[in-house]
């Protein structure tokens, strides 16, 4: 095998693992300097970039604008809840057992739906689908608890091996919860990479870049629109799923057209052009979303001129803004 | 039997409101190709100017029958959130991916829908009074607003101006044109970019008017947009985006079906709503009379 | 022995008569140029091959098998691909990535998520081989979208051609192009088609390029042909010549 054969990519693996081997060693020694708080924050964070990753797989690499996500992220909330109500037991692996396939098949149900149409339909379709999941969850008081929602308690992890129950439990929770997500995040994050440097992935962006010349290569286009809204409502459901014992209680709010915008900010924030961009925004945006919280009421609004300011101003994102000053200066180098 | 025509009323009624909003969005889409997101926050703003308004006036003490006029105003507020809007947040996009567009509308409705309850709170805002002025009706022994009447009428003569306008005026061939072809438009030398401006105005004072004449009916609430919002899009998948019937007749369907939801199934009415509309674009992509 | 065979076939668009009733006939291993002014219908004829569009009537025949109502996905797996008149590449997409779609399409890969693209060594092989057909190799790992025009001409071709199709069409591939990039164009396509791996119809306005490289020309005037033959029997024609030096002058 001559050298061209080697596939560019081996050689940036190995270059992205470096990269991203301090950053994990950071990520596990955090919860020895920080106090619970703070965890329970970057728990959060963490959450919001595996829902955030998910979504840019519609969007960054296939182009299509999901206003409604947060249709799978309080599905899959839900989903424990109910697992809660009916089966009892409080296994963290019960739950993202019996969560995935239910959010994976919400997000086929939907997706069928909604891919079938132009660009413009897609993005409103999404939002309204999701908007009747709420209205579902709001007026159906006597399954869903209405807008006082359903409790989740503290799961199990580890098939048991670990609870928390008694006075302190709260404490030992969050710690452990912590790795056990970052855990999980992690191996969304490569699960998330591979599917992207497959043909798979290659083939959205294709369909991305020019729908006709995808057809006019043999490519179904309605399939391959499906089965990435598949995935990427599957992943932003995991989150979801992951989010509610945390939270401990799961709301209508969780379905809200306010929270698919969320997500869609915390894309564009990080930059929805590449990989990473996603997973900083969504961190990013649940601090800047507590700091916002604390400081005024009307946070929305503040979002809602943040995100046009970052449309008209910064499109690429944090991600992309970096990427940007970074190729400017190794040009300067040169 | 008179309950048969009260139901039949009240379809009328929502019916003719979003005849309004979803010929608005529509206009808009049909000329300038973009959806408003924020088309139902601006319904929105229209009922709350208009109950503000009406409530004002009421404190002031004038008399109920000028506070008609309050209406038309609502709407032309409305009308110029639009004209200063469009130049300022959606021409930078024309050029640009729809996606910006569609990101840019959903910023402006976030803002819209925090504003709102900025200025005007979280309690309803309503203006009831306004219905006293008008007498109520008989209808075989049951009692009715004859106000609702009148918005019925109003939704009417609103879907006869504008198909005046779009097919017997001037303005009218000027807007088809620009909507068919733009840049055609451009060099026969009609000046897109007022085209654009005047037509984005219309959309959002009907948008503004629908808000105006409903809030006597039923108050004021937060989040009243993106329901609105919500209801105008399967009109306009059933109708068809970019036609005037198409919003006419989707909107009677829509609303004769909500009714009947209502009676027999109050929960899944929204579902039942998008069921049907799902239906539509499994037959008919493009809706019933669809330009897109 | 015939590859393609139209049967009256029929395409108007409004008062436009693009496709009067045409009998296309293409042979297996041939290079047929398709020459006539702007309008003539030659991109109709494509399209309507290619199943970009529908004919109005009449029949399309691959080896006698019918497919005129199939769908551009059973098109290409039945052998047709093509080539567009103005360049339709994946700018977002590397080179490299440009064609190993074609490739990954070709052998229903497409699918696969679970490994990585550049790890499939087959299909890099394969890759790098036409890339270097058409003298694409330093460019392989640029964005399609930051290439110069003659190279996304080139990439444009190399896209449709990595199909490996039965029969290629390709749409005005020298247009906008320098003279040594028409030169590599068309000596790849000619190359190949000698090789028997491909029959090629391409559309052509550069009537030196037609009849340097052609087997056969048929030419189009206002939806029908005008005249079918090797490019001697063409240049006897006397009619025939008149009208293509009026192309030839006007383009």
């Amino acid at each position: 095998m001559n050298a061209d054969l080697k596939a560019p990519q081996s050689r940036s693996v190995l270059k992205l693992a470096a990269a991203a081997a301090p950053i994990l060693l950071a990520l596990i020694l955090v919860p020895s300097f920080v106090g619970t708080y703070q965890l329970q924050l970057l728990t959060y964070g963490l959450i919001s970039a595996i829902a955030a990753l998910g979504f840019n797989l519609l969007l960054g690499y296939t182009g299509l604008l999901s206003f409604g996500h947060s249709a799978y992220f309080g599905f899959g909330a839900y989903t424990v809840a109910f697992v809660v109500q009916y089966l009892g037991p409080r296994s963290m692996e019960l739950y993202i057992l019996i969560g995935i396939p239910s959010v994976a098949m919400m997000s086929a149900l939907l997706g069928y739906i909604c891919v079938r149409h132009t660009r413009i339909f897609f993005g409103i379709l999404t939002l309204a689908l999701s908007q009747v999941l709420y209205s579902l969850a709001l007026k159906l008081y006597w399954e869903t608890g209405g807008s006082d929602g359903l409790r989740v308690p503290r799961p199990a992890l580890l098939l048991g091996l670990l609870s928390f129950s008694g006075p302190r439990g709260f404490q030992q929770f969050i710690p452990s919860y912590y790795y056990y997500v970052l855990a999980v995040f992690v191996v969304c994050v490569i699960i998330m990479w591979v599917i992207v440097h497959s043909p798979f992935g290659k083939t959205l962006q294709a369909i991305r870049d020019n729908e006709v010349r995808a057809r006019f290569l043999g490519i179904r286009i309605r399939r391959f629109r499906w089965i990435a809204f598949l995935v990427s409502g599957t992943f932003t459901g995991l989150a979801g799923i992951l989010w509610v014992p945390l939270n401990g209680l799961t709301t209508p709010d969780v379905l809200y057209w306010t929270f698919s915008g969320e997500i869609v900010f915390m894309a564009l924030l990080g930059g929805f052009r590449n990989f990473t961009g996603p997973i900083v925004g969504g961190i990013v945006f649940t601090y800047l979303k507590t700091y916002a919280v604390a400081t005024t009421e009307y946070w929305q609004l503040l979002l809602g001129v943040v995100l046009v300011t970052l449309v008209l101003v910064l499109p690429t994102g944090i991600v992309g803004a970096i990427s940007k000053v970074g190729q400017r200066l190794t040009r300067g180098k040169s | 039997m008179a309950i048969l025509t009260i139901q039949i009323l009240n379809s009328l009624l929502y019916a003719s409101v979003l005849f309004l909003i979803a010929a608005g969005l529509s206009l808009i889409f049909g000329v300038m190709r973009i959806v408003n997101l924020a088309h139902g926050s601006l319904y929105a703003v229209g009922a709350y100017v208009t109950a503000w308004l009406v409530g004002r006036g009421i404190a002031m003490g004038v008399p109920l029958r000028w506070l008609f006029l309050v209406l038309p105003v609502g709407a032309l507020a409305v009308a110029l959130i639009g004209i200063i809007i469009e130049p300022l947040l959606l021409r930078p996009f024309y050029r640009r991916a729809e996606e910006y567009q569609l990101l840019v509308t959903f910023g402006l409705l976030l803002i819209l829908e925090d504003l709102i309850r900025l200025v005007w709170g979280g309690t309803p805002l309503s203006a009831d009074t306004l219905m006293d002025a008008l007498p109520i009706m008989h209808i075989g022994g049951l009692f009715y607003p004859a106000y609702n009447v009148v918005v019925i009428g109003i939704g009417l003569v609103a879907a006869v101006v504008l198909w005046a306008v779009i097919y017997h005026t001037r303005f009218g061939v000027m807007l088809r044109a620009t909507s068919q072809d733009r840049r055609m438009a451009s060099a026969l030398g009609l000046n897109v970019g007022l085209v654009y401006v005047l037509a984005f105005s219309i959309g959002c004072f009907m948008a503004g008017l629908g808000g105006a004449i409903v809030v006597p009916t039923q108050a004021a609430v937060l989040g009243m947009g993106v329901d609105a919002l919500v209801v105008a899009f399967v009109v306009v998948v059933i109708g068809g985006l970019g036609s005037l019937k198409g919003a006419l007749i989707g909107a009677l369907v829509v609303s004769f079906v909500r009714t009947a939801g209502i009676q027999f199934f109050p929960e899944l009415e929204l579902a039942v709503l998008y069921l049907i509309a799902a239906l539509v674009l499994l037959v008919r992509p493009t809706g019933l009379f669809g330009t897109a | 022995m015939i590859l393609l065979k139209t049967v009256n076939l029929r395409k108007q668009f409004g008062e436009t008569r693009a496709c009067d009733g045409l009998d296309f006939v293409v042979q297996k291993g041939e290079f047929l140029s398709l020459v006539g002014s702007n309008g003539a219908g030659k991109t109709t004829l494509v399209n309507l091959i290619s199943a970009h569009l529908q004919p109005d009537s009449g029949q399309i025949l691959l080896e006698d098998r019918d497919i005129t109502y199939t769908n551009v996905a059973d098109r290409i797996k039945a052998g047709i691909a093509r080539s567009f008149q103005i360049v339709n590449l994946f700018d977002g997409l590397s080179v490299f990535d440009n064609v190993a779609l074609s490739i990954f399409s070709r052998e229903g890969k497409t699918v696969k998520m679970a490994a990585l693209a550049d790890h499939d060594y087959d299909v890099r092989r394969e890759a790098l081989d036409v890339l270097g057909q058409f003298g694409l190799t330093s460019k392989t790992e640029v964005l399609a979208g930051g290439l110069a025009q003659g190279e996304r001409k080139l990439l444009d071709v190399a896209v449709a051609y990595a199909l490996r199709p039965r029969l290629l069409f390709l749409d005005e591939p020298t247009s906008g192009v320098s003279t040594h990039e028409k030169a590599q164009i068309m000596d790849t396509v000619s190359s190949v088609v000698r090789g028997g791996m491909v029959t090629a119809v391409v559309v052509e306005h550069d009537m030196d390029v037609v009849f340097r490289y052609s087997d056969r020309i048929v030419m189009m005037h206002e939806g029908s042909f005008l005249a079918d033959g090797t490019p001697d029997e063409i240049r006897a024609n006397k009619d025939v010549s008149s009208i293509l030096l009026g192309a030839a002058l006007a383009t």
